[in-house]
């Protein structure tokens, strides 16, 4: 009979724990599988001691920059199914997709509350809010606007990486006169338009870029379609076989000897320290794209919190994780990028990261619009059109009217 | 007796109510809601787009519009274009080698069965795992480009997937008179049939039916402008290697769909043909093909609405950017989920089924049509 009854009574303490434990749980949505999965998993293991009742469900959707987990997300967005924290790009694909469809919350008062207005730069600031509010907890920055080399090639060849595009195109005939065909490697399609955008803002200087996406700059004005020349003439600088290649084939070619620069976001150096070995700084160089030096274009990862989530205070306990400084500096080493804020812990990062970190606190800031901080995902993911464009007819006014008539027609800069 | 005959009709009824019900809501409910939220601007107001509750607007076919004559869609009209191409090249690809093979096999080679299993095998891969191997075989650089070394040539220089060149362009200025001299060649190869058959009435009345297309075409040309500009499309080669992967994929089904039509010729008819002196070319070109031609017809449907439809194999093989190799079914998901234009995608979509419609319905009704007369 007693053993009867304390059997009875473990079970009830066991479904207790069980309720007890359904109650607190969070779910992260996100894309960093792979490569990026170990630095996720740092940090929610980080989570996991500082809250030891919350469980963490991991829900990542591989596919590089997210092009298979965005179209998840929007499914079960749309279904009424929201993540309790998802990651996106800060920036515009973030407040041009869910912000402006009213599905997030205002994080004004996390910011303010935990005093993040001061550790984070106010171009950071600026490119998360809109309408009054900020809209997610950035995590990492990476660089997209970075020229990378390999210092002893350039020194055999006897050039100097080129601080403007026209020392570029300079370069890339001398380069050829010894014999290197393709001075510039380039890769797939998506780093073509990686590559226009660090001319965009060589060409139009950072001004010009940032008006460029508040709708001040049409596209089709002389002024911006300058810019498409002179990425024809850069273009004649790379290699024919392009389209075929992955980003790290590009950067390959660079490492090979056979092209001289790669224009590249900086988890190339993550590609070239970690996976190919090179010594930062020795084995592998770099400077910021030419013509733009002194100008950090950011890209960042990033987390929300959606309207009617399940989990609301574990995923503020999330969040106020993510924008920490601890948090921050478990994530980035691993991750490859650089932290969001200004005090982080530079010994832990390798020396391309310090040299990154100290470019963030002085550069002026703008948006990458390839990689979703400028642009609507309704323009980024059409931008591609524009460049078959030109790439059909190496027509500069065409594709700059083209891109003018889909920045009309998703509204840009309309706020 | 009659009370028993209903019965049975009410089970047939009840037993095939589930499948009925299923298919009404996640066929053509869902068909429905695809038609109407391609009229309507679900997408254009970003802050409608994902909104829990979007607000949307009819706007009639101004979707279709756009993407016939609208400057910023060019690549859904190139699209459409690579498709057709796409599919004329896949089904010619298929039938000449599945019947290729089938003829061989026909003739009782040793180790029979092992090459049905060897050519047959492809078909039982998934279009995803053809395109993986498939990318790397045709790397410009490697695989099938080295294949020439082995004999001491020079490598390869065909760019294969990568390849930016075009070839047959024309003009989109051009495609209503284009559509209508087709139609018109169309309905005069009936008239020709009919004429053959001696059904002269009707071979006069379609006859005049096309001169009076053709005339319209004349007409079309001078009158009808799609595009303020002007704009070419044409055949990419890039697209060579995908009709390479999908025929190596589908050949091999097209060869057993021969097979079960060549073994099911009566052999009194073979024979009766070499005892009348026929050779091995006029037995099959008199004899065999003319009996296996409504499997012919079958197959082309098969084929036609699975190339009409490609996805998964152009993804593998080409990733969804590389807009040389794109078809209409991956813009249709990169425009509705990348881009939020929801509507629009939804529009290529009614597109889409609106093609494969024009494949399958006529087989089905003279499907239907030959079950009744039997």
């Amino acid at each position: 009979m007693k053993r009867w009854l304390f059997s009875i009574l473990l079970v009830f303490l066991a479904l207790g724990a069980v309720t007890v434990r359904a109650q607190d749980k969070l779910e992260i949505f996100s894309w960093w599988a792979g490569d990026e999965g170990p630095a996720l998993q740092a940090l929610i293991s980080r989570y996991q001691q500082l809250y030891p009742n919350i469980e963490v469900t991991n829900s990542t959707v591989t596919g590089g920059s997210g092009v298979n987990a965005r179209a998840v997300l929007k499914t079960r967005m749309l279904g009424g199914d929201p993540p309790d924290s998802f990651q996106v790009h800060a920036g515009q694909e973030l407040i041009g997709t869910w912000v402006v469809a009213n599905r997030m919350e205002d994080l004004s008062g996390l910011f303010q509350s935990e005093k993040w207005a001061t550790v984070f730069p106010p171009g950071l600031v600026a490119l998360l809010s809109s309408k009054g509010g900020i809209w997610s907890v950035p995590v990492n920055i990476h660089r997209s606007n970075v020229m990378w080399f390999v210092p002893a090639k350039l020194s055999e060849w006897g050039v100097k990486p080129p601080k403007t595009w026209d020392e570029l195109i300079a370069t890339c005939q001398t380069l050829k006169s010894k014999g290197v065909d393709a001075p510039l490697a380039l890769g797939e399609n998506w780093t073509v338009n990686h590559l226009w955008e660090s001319v965009a803002l060589g060409v139009l200087g950072p001004e010009g870029w940032s008006e460029l996406w508040t709708g001040k700059l049409k596209f089709n004005s002389p002024k911006a379609v300058a810019v498409w020349d002179t990425f024809g003439k850069v273009l004649a600088c790379t290699n024919s076989d392009a389209s075929g290649l992955s980003w790290q084939q590009a950067v390959d070619r660079v490492v090979k000897g056979d092209s001289a620069f790669n224009i590249m976001g900086d988890w190339a150096a993550g590609y070239m320290a970690t996976t190919l070995k090179l010594e930062p700084g020795n084995g592998f160089g770099w400077a910021p794209s030419p013509s733009t030096g002194g100008t950090f274009m950011m890209l960042s990862d990033s987390f929300g919190l959606p309207k009617g989530v399940k989990h609301r205070d574990a995923t503020l306990k999330w969040l106020k994780l993510l924008g920490s400084k601890e948090g921050q500096d478990v994530f980035n080493p691993l991750k490859g990028s650089i932290a969001a804020r200004l005090d982080s812990d530079l010994s832990k990062y390798n020396a391309y990261s310090q040299s990154a970190a100290k470019d963030w606190k002085a550069d002026k800031i703008v948006g990458s619009l390839v990689h979703g901080a400028v642009a609507p995902e309704s323009f980024g993911s059409q931008f591609g059109t524009v460049m078959e464009i030109y790439l059909a007819g190496k027509n500069a006014q065409a594709a700059a009217n083209a891109a003018q008539a889909i920045a009309d027609q998703v509204g840009l800069g309309r706020k | 007796m009659r009370w028993r005959k209903k019965r049975n009709e009410l089970t047939s009824f009840l037993v095939l109510l589930p499948s009925l019900v299923l298919i009404a809501i996640f066929v053509y409910y869902f068909i429905a809601r695809t038609v109407a939220a391609s009229l309507s601007d679900w997408g254009r107001d970003p802050s409608q787009a994902l909104a829990l509750n979007p607000e949307t607007h009819f706007i009639g076919l101004d979707n279709y519009r756009e993407l016939f004559t609208g400057v910023i869609d060019v690549r859904f009209r190139q699209d459409l274009v690579s498709t057709l191409f796409f599919t004329a090249f896949f089904i010619a690809g298929c039938l000449l080698l599945g019947l290729l093979l089938a003829v061989a096999i026909d003739h009782r080679p040793r180790a029979e069965g092992l090459f049905r299993g060897v050519f047959l095998f492809p078909f039982s891969l998934s279009f995803v795992v053809t395109g993986t191997i498939w990318r790397w075989l045709l790397q410009p650089r490697g695989g099938v480009n080295r294949l020439p070394t082995m004999v001491g040539l020079p490598p390869g220089e065909f760019a294969w997937l990568t390849s930016r060149d075009q070839v047959w362009r024309f003009e989109w200025n051009h495609l209503p008179a284009i559509v209508l001299v087709l139609a018109a060649l169309v309905l005069l190869l009936m008239a020709l049939s009919a004429y053959r058959a001696r059904r002269g009435r009707r071979a006069v009345a379609l006859a005049a039916v096309a001169a009076g297309l053709l005339a319209g075409a004349l007409g079309a040309a001078r009158g009808l402008v799609l595009l303020p500009f002007p704009e070419l499309h044409g055949f990419n080669l890039a697209f060579v290697g995908i009709v390479v992967a999908a025929v190596w994929q589908m050949a091999g089904y097209t060869m057993a769909l021969y097979l079960a039509g060549l073994t099911g010729i009566p052999i009194e008819l073979r024979e009766a043909a070499i005892v009348d002196g026929a050779n091995d070319w006029q037995l099959y070109t008199r004899i065999m093909l003319p009996l296996v031609a409504p499997i012919t017809l079958s197959a082309m449907i098969i084929l036609g609405h699975i190339s009409l439809k490609i996805f998964d194999l152009v993804f593998a093989m080409a990733g969804p950017d590389n807009a040389y190799t794109d078809v209409p079914a991956l813009l249709m998901f990169i425009t509705t989920f990348r881009g939020n234009q929801f509507a629009k995608g939804a529009s290529i979509g009614v597109i889409l089924l609106l093609l494969v419609a024009l494949v399958i319905l006529p087989y089905l009704r003279s499907q239907l049509r030959r079950r009744g007369r039997a």
